[in-house]
C-alpha cells in the first residue's frame, strides 16, 4: 500500500490527510515536534485569554485519528533522503515513505536584532510560544510592561492576549499607522483609534533598536531607533511577519526560494515530493496574490488540491476569489475580492468609503475607475456573505449592481440595525447616481450557494 | 470600580449567609388546641395519629423545625403502618408527609423571622439584589467597550469546577432538595414571602412562591447581566428581555392573580409534556369543574402542544420556546449564563443524549397515555401496572431530581442546559420537528471559519459546532435551541441564525470542497460523482 507521510500537523497537513482518507485507502502517517494532535492554531491567543483550554483548540476528539487510520508519529524530521525516500528524525530514527507532503507552516522573523534572543523574548506562534508568554507574562505582577514589535494581526492579537491580563502595552508599529500596507487609509486610522481607545500604548512609524538584558540574561528594556528612547519591560514579543518554517531542508535536494517551491500541482523539483500551506512558495504568483500566503485558508485549499492530485485526480492550485478575515480587539474584519491599500494600489481602482457617524463600523467597496465591476470589499463590524460576493465576483457585477443587493450580503445577526440604506445613499449622493436598495431576497441568497 | 465590587460581594455573600441560617432561627410549638383544629380542617379520622402527636410534641417547644417535623412525620408513619395493617384505609393520611407537616410548621411557627417580614426579607433578598448588582453593574465602566470578554473564564475557580464551582453546586443541589422534599424545613424563607404573595394573590406564600419569586428574582438580576455583557448584540437583549417578560407576566404573576380570582394555577406557556401533568386526573378534574376557564385551559394547552409549538418549530426552529420563552430556558440562559461552557462536547456525550431525551420523550408519553386510558376507563391500572405508581415515578425521577436538582443544580458542573439538552420532553419533540421539518438553521458563511472553536465551547447544548462549520456545512440539529452564542462569539462572523426557505438542499448541503477554491473545482467534483 502506498505510503503517504505528511510533515506538518497544521491545517494544510491534516487537510490533505483527511481528503486523502476520503478519497482513497492508502497509509497515512502525520508528522510534527510540536504537538501530539492538530489544533487551531488561530486560537492560541483564546488560551492564554481564559476563553478556552488548550483541548477546545483541537478541532477533532483524539479518537478521530485511529478511526480514519491516520497514523499520527511526534518527532522532528532533520533530513530528507529524496533518492532512499527516506525521513531522519532529530533521535536518529528513519521512515519510508512513497509519497511526500512537506507541510511544515511558518516561524516568527527575527532581523537580528541584539538581544533577540534572551529570555523573556518571543514570538507568538508554536504552542511553545504560549508555555513561554505564560511563563513571563503569567499576570501584571511579574510582567509590568510587555512591548511588542511588529504591527500585523499576530501582534494586535497578542497585544490582546496581554491585556487581558491588564499587563501594560506598548506596541510598536513600523508603519506610519495601523496595517496601511493592507488596509486604506480610512480603515487604518480607525483601527488606530479603537488600539488607543483599549490604552495599549500604540507607537507609529517607529523601528526597534535593541533589546537590553539584566543581569541574568533576561530582557530589561527595549531602545527605540527613531528616539532612542528606553522602555522598561518583562517581555518582548517579536511579531513582525512569518516566514516559511524550511531550514530543515536546505541540505536536501529541494528547491528553496523563502520557502520550498511548488508548481501548480504544487509538486516540488523532486518527484513525489509536494509542498503546501505556509511553507510553500509559487514559482510565479496567481493574481493578486503572493507567492507565499501564510493563510489558514489557503493552506486549507491546498489540502484538499493535493489530496486530489496524489489520488489521481490531477489538479492544479487555482484558488478562487481571495477572502479573508480577522478581528482588531472588538472589530471583526472580513474582505472578499481585492482592496488595496495605498501601497501596490492599481491606478484603476476606485474607493467607496462609508463610515458609521459614531461606531466603528465602515466598509469600502473597491470598484474599475471606468468599467464600475465591482473588484471587491472591506467590511469592519458587518458581518457579510461569503456566497454573494463570490458570486458576484465570478459574475464581474458592477458597483451599482453589488450596492443594490447589498441587503442579500448581509450576515449580521437577525435584529440588527443595518446600513445598507446610509450605504446606499451617500454611494448615490458622491456619484451622481441613483440606485435603489433592493429589498433581501431569499430566492436570490440561495442561488449564491 | 473593584472596590465598589467588592462591597458588592460582601453584601451578597451576607445575604446569601442570612438566607441560609434562617431555618435555624425561631421555634415550633403545637397546643392541643391547634391539634384539634387541624384535625377538624384537614378531617383525619386516626385517633392514633392525634395520641402519637399528643405524646411526642403537643405542649413542647422545638427551637428548629426538624425534630418538629420528623415528630409529625413519624407520627404519621407510624399511625398509616398501623391502619395498613388492619386495613383501615380511611383512616390513613394519604398527604406527603412533608407536605402535611409543612403545613402545620407554616401555621405555627413563631419568632423574629415571622415577626419581622420585612426586614428579614430586606436582610436576605435585599442585601442578595442590592450586592448582586453592585458586583454587576460596574462591569459597565470596568469594560467600556462593548465586545466579547469572556477573559478569565477557564481561569477562574467559580467557571471552570473549580472549588467555587462545587460550593455552588452544593448549595443548589441543597435548595432543590429542602424544596422539592423537605418543605416543612424551610418555613422561615417563605414567611418573608408572605407580604408579596398576600399582596398578589392574597394567600400566604407557599414553598412554591418562594421558588417562583425567587426564581423571577435571580432571572432578572442575571438578566441584567445579561443586558451588560451582550449589550452590543440586538438579538440577546431581546431574546433576555423575552424570558424575562414570559417568566414573569406567564409563570408568576397571571397564575397567582388568577388564583386570587378562584381559578386554577395555570402557566399559559407551559407546554405538555415539560408541564408532565397537564393530562393527570386530578389536573383534568381541576379543570373540567372550573367553569369556562378551565375548559379554555384545557382546550388551549391541547392546542398549544399538537398546533402551536409545531407550527412555530418549523418556522422559527425550536428557539422560540427554548430561548424566547420556557422559564427552564430563561434561567439557564441568565442565571446559566456562566456555566454555558462547561457542557460536553464529546460524540460519547450525543449518543447518551439522543437515548436519554427521548426516552423520557417515550416515558412521558406512555405515561400521558396509560393516565387518560384510566381516566376515561375510570380504572387505576393499566396491563397491571398501577398508574399512580407511574406517575409518581415520572414526578419524583423525571420533574424532581431530573429538572430541578440536576438540571439546575449541577449548572457549574455539566453547564447550564443539562436537562434541556439531556431530560426535556418538551425540547425532545421540539427537536424532532426542527431537525427534520423547519425553516430554521444556523448558516456557515462559506469558507470563513478558522476552527479556533469559539463556538463549539460556548454552546450550552454541547453541540459541536465547528466540526460542521470548518466543512462550510450549515448546522442543522434537533438539540440546537438557537440561544446565538455561538455566533456571538465567533471571531470570524461565520455563524448565522436564520429562518430560511425550508428546502432540504439548502439547508442541509455538504460541499465537497469549501468556499474558496477555484470554481472548476467544483465543477470536477460534480462530474466525478
Ligand atoms: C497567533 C496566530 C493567529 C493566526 N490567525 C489567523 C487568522 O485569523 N486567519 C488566518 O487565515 N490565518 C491565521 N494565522 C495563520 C495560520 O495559522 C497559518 O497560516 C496556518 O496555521 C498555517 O498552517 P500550516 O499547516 O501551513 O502550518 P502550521 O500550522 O505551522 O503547521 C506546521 C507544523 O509542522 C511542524 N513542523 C515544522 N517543521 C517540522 C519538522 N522538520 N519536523 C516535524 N514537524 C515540523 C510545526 O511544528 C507545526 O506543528 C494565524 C497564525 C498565528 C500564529
Ligand atoms: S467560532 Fe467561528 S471561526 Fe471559530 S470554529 Fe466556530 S465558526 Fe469557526
Ligand atoms: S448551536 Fe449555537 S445557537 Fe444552537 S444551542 Fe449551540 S450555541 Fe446556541
Amino acid at each position: 500500500m502506498e505510503h503517504i507521510v505528511i510533515i506538518g500537523n497544521g491545517i494544510s497537513g491534516v487537510t490533505a490527510a483527511r481528503h486523502i482518507r476520503k478519497l482513497s485507502d492508502k497509509r497515512i502517517t502525520i508528522i510534527s515536534a510540536e504537538t501530539e494532535y492538530f489544533f487551531s492554531r488561530t486560537a492560541l491567543m483564546y488560551i492564554y485569554m481564559g476563553h478556552m483550554k488548550f483541548e477546545h483548540t483541537q478541532p477533532y476528539e483524539n479518537w478521530f485519528w485511529e478511526k480514519n487510520r491516520i497514523e499520527l508519529k511526534k518527532g522532528f524530521v532533520t533530513h530528507i533522503n529524496d533518492a532512499s525516500k527516506e525521513l531522519v528524525f532529530a533521535n536518529g530514527e528513519t521512515m519510508n515513505y512513497d509519497k511526500l507532503i512537506i507541510a511544515t507552516g511558518s516561524k516568527p522573523n527575527k532581523f537580528g536584532w541584539p538581544g533577540q534572543d534572551l529570555d523573556g523574548v518571543m514570538g507568538m506562534y508554536h504552542k511553545q510560544d504560549l508555555e513561554t508568554l505564560e511563563k513571563f507574562a503569567p499576570n501584571n505582577k511579574v510582567c509590568k510592561r510587555a512591548v511588542i514589535v511588529g504591527g500585523g494581526l499576530i501582534g494586535i492579537e497578542l497585544a490582546e492576549m496581554l491585556q487581558s491580563r491588564d499587563i501594560p502595552v506598548t506596541f510598536l508599529v513600523r508603519e506610519n499607522s495601523f496595517w496601511n500596507g493592507v488596509l486604506p487609509a480610512g480603515e487604518s486610522a480607525m483601527i488606530n483609534e479603537h488600539i488607543k481607545e483599549h490604552h495599549i500604548d500604540l507607537r507609529l512609524g517607529v523601528n526597534l533598536q535593541e533589546i537590553k538584558a539584566d543581569e541574568h540574561g533576561k530582557v530589561k528594556s527595549i531602545i527605540i531607533k527613531e528616539t532612542g528612547e528606553e522602555i522598561a519591560c518583562d517581555v518582548v514579543g517579536l511579531t513582525a511577519g512569518v516566514s516559511p518554517n524550511v531550514d530543515f531542508l536546505k541540505e536536501s535536494n529541494i528547491e528553496l526560494g523563502r520557502g520550498v517551491k511548488v508548481n501548480r500541482m504544487l509538486e516540488t523539483n523532486v518527484k513525489d515530493i509536494y509542498a503546501i500551506g505556509d511553507c510553500a512558495e509559487q514559482h510565479e504568483a496567481i493574481g493578486n496574490r503572493r507567492p507565499i500566503e501564510a493563510v489558514w485558508y489557503t493552506g486549507r485549499m491546498m489540502g484538499e488540491t493535493v489530496a486530489q492530485t496524489i489520488c489521481g485526480n490531477p489538479k492544479e492550485y487555482n484558488p478562487g476569489h481571495w477572502f479573508n478575515s480577522a478581528k482588531f480587539l472588538d472589530i471583526e474584519y472580513q474582505t472578499y475580492g481585492w482592496v488595496f491599500g495605498e501601497r501596490g494600489r492599481p491606478e484603476y481602482e476606485q474607493h467607496f468609503h462609508w463610515k458609521h457617524p459614531k461606531k466603528h463600523l465602515c466598509i469600502t467597496v473597491a470598484f474599475h475607475k471606468e468599467t464600475h465591476e465591482f473588484l471587491g470589499i472591506n467590511t469592519f463590524g458587518i458581518r457579510m456573505r461569503h456566497h454573494a460576493f463570490d458570486k458576484w465576483l465570478t459574475e464581474k457585477r458592477s458597483v451599482e449592481y453589488v450596492l443594490a443587493h447589498l441587503a442579500d450580503a448581509n450576515f449580521d445577526p437577525e435584529f440588527y440595525k443595518l446600513h445598507e440604506k446610509d450605504i446606499v445613499a451617500q454611494f448615490n449622493q458622491e456619484h451622481h447616481t441613483n440606485i435603489l436598495l433592493k429589498k433581501r431576497s431569499w430566492k436570490r441568497i440561495f442561488q449564491f450557494s | 470600580m473593584k472596590a465598589i465590587q467588592h462591597i458588592g460581594l460582601s453584601l451578597f455573600l451576607a445575604g446569601l449567609a442570612i438566607f441560609t441560617i434562617l431555618p435555624f432561627i425561631g421555634s415550633y410549638e403545637l397546643s392541643t388546641e391547634k391539634l384539634d383544629e387541624i384535625v377538624q380542617n384537614k378531617g383525619i379520622k386516626s385517633e392514633l395519629f392525634v395520641k402519637n402527636l399528643q405524646e411526642s410534641t403537643v405542649g413542647k417547644e422545638f427551637s428548629t423545625p426538624f425534630t418538629f417535623s420528623s415528630n409529625i412525620v413519624s407520627a404519621i408513619e407510624d399511625a398509616n403502618e398501623k391502619h395498613e395493617a388492619n386495613q383501615e384505609w380511611d383512616k390513613k393520611i394519604w398527604e406527603k408527609k412533608h407536605s402535611f407537616s409543612y403545613a402545620i410548621a407554616k401555621d405555627i411557627g413563631a419568632g423574629p423571622v415571622r415577626e419581622n417580614k420585612g426586614l428579614f426579607w430586606f436582610l436576605t433578598f435585599g442585601l442578595g439584589i442590592i450586592g448582586a448588582l453592585l458586583f454587576i453593574i460596574p462591569q459597565l465602566y470596568l469594560k467600556p467597550i462593548p465586545g466579547i470578554k469572556n477573559n478569565g473564564i477557564w481561569h477562574s475557580a467559580a467557571t471552570n469546577r473549580g472549588w467555587i464551582g462545587w460550593f455552588v453546586f452544593l448549595f443548589l443541589v441543597g435548595f432543590y432538595i429542602l424544596l422539592y422534599f423537605f418543605p416543612d424545613y424551610i418555613v422561615n424563607w417563605t414567611y418573608i414571602v408572605d407580604p408579596i404573595s398576600q399582596s398578589i394573590s392574597g394567600n400566604m406564600a407557599s414553598q412554591w412562591f418562594l421558588y417562583g419569586f425567587l426564581y423571577c428574582v435571580v432571572m432578572v438580576v442575571m438578566g441584567i447581566r445579561m443586558y451588560i455583557k451582550y449589550r452590543h448584540n440586538k438579538y440577546q437583549m431581546l431574546r433576555t428581555t423575552s424570558v424575562l417578560f414570559f417568566q414573569i407576566a406567564f409563570a408568576f404573576l397571571i397564575p397567582e392573580i388568577m388564583v386570587s380570582l378562584e381559578m386554577p394555577w395555570y402557566d399559559f406557556k407551559n407546554a405538555f409534556p415539560l408541564d408532565y401533568d397537564f393530562f393527570f386526573e386530578w389536573n383534568l378534574k381541576t379543570l373540567v369543574n372550573s367553569g369556562f376557564i378551565g375548559i379554555f385551559i384545557l382546550v388551549w394547552g391541547t392546542v398549544l402542544t399538537i398546533v402551536v409549538v409545531p407550527v412555530m418549530v418549523y418556522f422559527f426552529g425550536k428557539r422560540w420556546y427554548c430561548s424566547w420563552v420556557c422559564g427552564c430556558g430563561g434561567l439557564a440562559e441568565t442565571l446559566g449564563d456562566p456555566y454555558r461552557h462547561l457542557s460536553d462536547k464529546s460524540l460519547r456525550a450525543w449518543q447518551i443524549e439522543r437515548w436519554l431525551i427521548h426516552g423520557v420523550l417515550v416515558f412521558a408519553i406512555l405515561m400521558t397515555g396509560m393516565t387518560l386510558y384510566a381516566y376515561f376507563m375510570e380504572v387505576d391500572t393499566v396491563f397491571g401496572i398501577k398508574t399512580q405508581l407511574v406517575k409518581d415515578t415520572y414526578g419524583f425521577l423525571i420533574g424532581s431530581i431530573f429538572a430541578g436538582v440536576i438540571g439546575t443544580g449541577f449548572y457549574p458542573i455539566f453547564g447550564n442546559r443539562v436537562w434541556c439538552r439531556f431530560g426535556c420532553p418538551l425540547a425532545a419533540y421540539l427537536g424532532l420537528v426542527q431537525r427534520f421539518k423547519s425553516k430554521f438553521r444556523i448558516t456557515t458563511n462559506g469558507g470563513q471559519c478558522i476552527s479556533c472553536g469559539n463556538c463549539s465551547t460556548y454552546c450550552e447544548q454541547g453541540i459541536d459546532v465547528r466540526a460542521y462549520a470548518q466543512k462550510g456545512q450549515n448546522i442543522v440539529r434537533s438539540s440546537c435551541v438557537g440561544c446565538g452564542i455561538c455566533s456571538a462569539v465567533c471571531p470570524r462572523g461565520v455563524l448565522k441564525l436564520e429562518n430560511g426557505p425550508d428546502d432540504g438542499a439548502t439547508r442541509h448541503q455538504v460541499p465537497e470542497v469549501i468556499l474558496g477554491n477555484d470554481v472548476n473545482l467544483f465543477e470536477m467534483l460534480e462530474e466525478n460523482k
